[in-house]
């Protein structure tokens, strides 16, 4: 039966030889992932249903990434984070990024790929919809509830509808002023937030076989945003590299088969790409940058799994570099080693961190920060009638906190330049 | 599981998302403890703007202030409802404040999957969206067995789609009752 890789790496967890979409299987879980948001929930139905006795299916393949409300006074926030770390001490789970710590390392899914937790061929479940992030490295991952992380945490496995493939080729030449973040706001707009619901959201061609780790994760992040149930990118010499520097575990790289169907193929030019906007209140109220600039915006945020990579800040360094901010601009690396690789990479004698700081931006510690509102004393926050362009996932009514605050989707070229001006701004002005 | 649901509807437009229906700064609250709980009754659908809060007209609160349990028991939605995080909360804060079922003709995945294993709430699909059709206050009866759903005032009738393969999970209350009963776990893995 040919299969696509989605399909190949269910069929070989589920221990069968071959899979159709549409079809119910249980698989066997490689690595269970959860957060101090999600982590409690999923502790209390565990104990609740195994009994407060009962041993997790394997420590080495629980992860466990505390990032949502790190900086907070909120009392429960802090309370959550005390459960997660009397649970670890019970079951003596080695993989647990402490706050407070030199483990500490902040959002989940930038964590996951910089500690080796990403893996070719692996199965990934995550309490998190973004856990899709990890599909670039040619995994089955995806975003479940605390009742479905609970029964992992007791059996290891779980039921799972084999999704349809939806194909997405991206040949020839990306254009420098545009980024992977474009493209994706531009298939989610071109498909809508439920255009890929059920399904799995392929990443192929030229285009996509150039992009760095940073910029497939960046893809495959988003196909949350379109309703997919997970991204994927075939494995390749790009991804081992990534994957062999952080660590020894085996791993097994799956394609498609030349005859393996798809759901939909659709070819992009990467030439005719453009620097992209999602308007508010929907990831999918798609602009070119063109055709809205002089947009005002209040305010700039750069960070999260979507935009706080390193490289993320190496673009908007680039633009940042020199000049003075016209609007207030907050910027969060989303870990810990991405916040030292800012304070130790320089360009013209300069660190990115002092050429933020210079720019006049406000810096926060790696975490989810803002990108989904959180307490009332989170670092860049909406509270009012703010109009933000941000490098985060979505912007549908109250995402960064205030339900009166408007939400703009962009690069992080996009939103540096915009940040500049006070007004959506077409990177290719500062660029070059 | 019930044949029959009789309530009242709260009508809500599309792609309804999670931090719509439970805003993020409220996911700190425990799902165990019996009075944290509650505030997820209380902020339910608190994150819908107020123009679309209960359409046709819109501010009309889902939760009267300070109380934890809705007059609404049955949601109406466009397309897409539940669509964004992961959030199981999300599911839960319905179920608390007293949400029995929501028709809609299509829900994002994950919310889908955590209504059915969770147990929380009966995700059903109308064949078309059924939001011109009632208004917020209106009485409707959902019923499975006629896989329909009448409003009480105009006496039109409805289909919903069969509840498919998962109406197993539905029956049994959630997927570790469905383990459960299928063999997979044992019945003295209940604590």
């Amino acid at each position: 039966m040919p299969m696509t890789i989605t399909e190949k790496i269910l069929a070989e967890h589920a221990g069968i030889t071959g899979v159709s979409p549409g079809e119910n299987i249980w698989v066997d879980t490689d690595i269970l992932m959860t957060h101090d948001v999600c982590g409690p929930p999923t502790i209390g139905i565990f104990k609740q249903q195994f009994g407060e006795k009962a041993s997790v299916f394997d420590p080495e393949k629980v992860v466990i990434i505390p990032d949502h409300y790190i900086f907070t006074n909120d009392k429960h926030a802090n309370r959550n984070i005390d459960i997660l770390r009397d649970f670890v001490k019970e079951h003596n789970l080695p993989n647990y990024y402490d706050v407070g710590t030199e483990r500490y390392k902040g959002v989940c899914h930038i964590a996951l790929a910089e500690e080796g937790w990403t893996r070719p061929g692996n199965v990934l479940f995550g309490t998190d919809s973004h856990t899709c992030t990890a599909g670039a490295f040619g995994q089955f991952a995806t975003g479940i509830g605390n009742t479905d992380a609970a029964f992992i945490l007791g059996t290891g496995k779980l039921w799972v509808k084999v999704p349809e493939t939806m194909q997405f080729i991206i040949d020839g030449e990306i254009p420098p002023y545009v980024m992977a973040k474009d493209i994706i706001l531009q298939i989610i707009g071109d498909i809508g937030v439920d255009g890929a619901s059920y399904r799995t959201m392929e990443f192929a061609g030229s285009g996509v076989e150039a992009m760095s780790m940073e910029e497939r994760m960046t893809l495959c992040n988003m196909v949350i945003e379109a309703g997919g149930k997970n991204g994927i990118i075939a494995a390749d010499a790009t991804t081992e590299e990534y994957v062999k520097a952080r660590t020894d575990a085996p791993y097994k790289i799956f394609r498609n088969d030349a005859d393996a169907k798809f759901h939909t193929t659709n070819y992009y030019k990467a030439e005719d790409l453009l620097p992209m906007v999602a308007q508010p209140h929907s990831p999918d109220n798609k602009a070119s940058v063109r055709d809205v600039q002089s947009e005002k915006v209040t305010r700039a945020y750069i960070g999260s799994c979507t935009g706080g990579k390193f490289s993320d800040f190496v673009a908007a360094a680039e633009i940042l570099k020199d000049q003075q901010v016209a609007v207030e601009t907050f910027i969060v690396p989303a870990t810990t080693e991405i916040d030292k690789l800012l304070r130790t990479t320089q360009i013209n004698g300069h660190s990115l961190m002092q050429i933020f700081e210079n720019a006049g931006a406000q810096i926060g510690k790696p975490s989810c920060a803002a990108c989904l509102g959180g307490p009332a004393d989170t670092f860049g926050r909406t509270h009012k009638d703010e109009i933000c362009i941000s490098t985060t996932n979505r912007n549908f009514p109250g995402r960064m906190g205030s339900k009166s605050s408007q939400v703009y989707l962009a690069s992080p070229y996009t939103v540096a330049a915009s940040a500049l001006t006070g007004k959506i701004t077409d990177p290719q002005e500062f660029l070059n | 599981m019930q044949n029959k649901i009789l309530g009242r509807v709260y009508v809500l437009g599309e792609d309804i998302d999670t931090d719509q229906i439970i805003p993020a700064a409220h996911l700190v609250y425990s799902l165990e403890d019996p009075d944290e709980r509650k505030k997820y009754g209380e902020y339910a659908l608190s994150g819908v703007p107020a123009a679309l809060a209960g359409l046709p007209n819109g501010n009309m609160p889902f939760i009267e202030k300070g109380k934890s349990h809705s007059e609404f028991s049955i949601i109406i939605a466009a397309k897409n409802f539940g669509c964004g995080s992961s959030r199981e909360h999300a599911p839960a804060a319905l179920e608390i404040a007293g949400v029995k079922a929501v028709i809609t003709p299509s829900y994002a995945r994950i919310f889908y999957r955590n209504a059915v294993d969770g147990g929380f709430l009966i995700p059903a699909e109308s064949e078309k969206s059924l939001v011109d059709y009632f208004k917020t206050g209106d009485q409707a009866e959902l019923d499975f067995i006629n896989k329909n759903v009448t409003n009480t005032r105009t006496g039109e009738s409805f289909s919903v789609k069969e509840l498919g393969q998962v109406s197993q999970i539905i029956e049994a209350g959630g997927i570790f009752e469905y383990a459960r009963i299928s063999g997979m776990l044992q019945e003295n893995t209940h604590a």
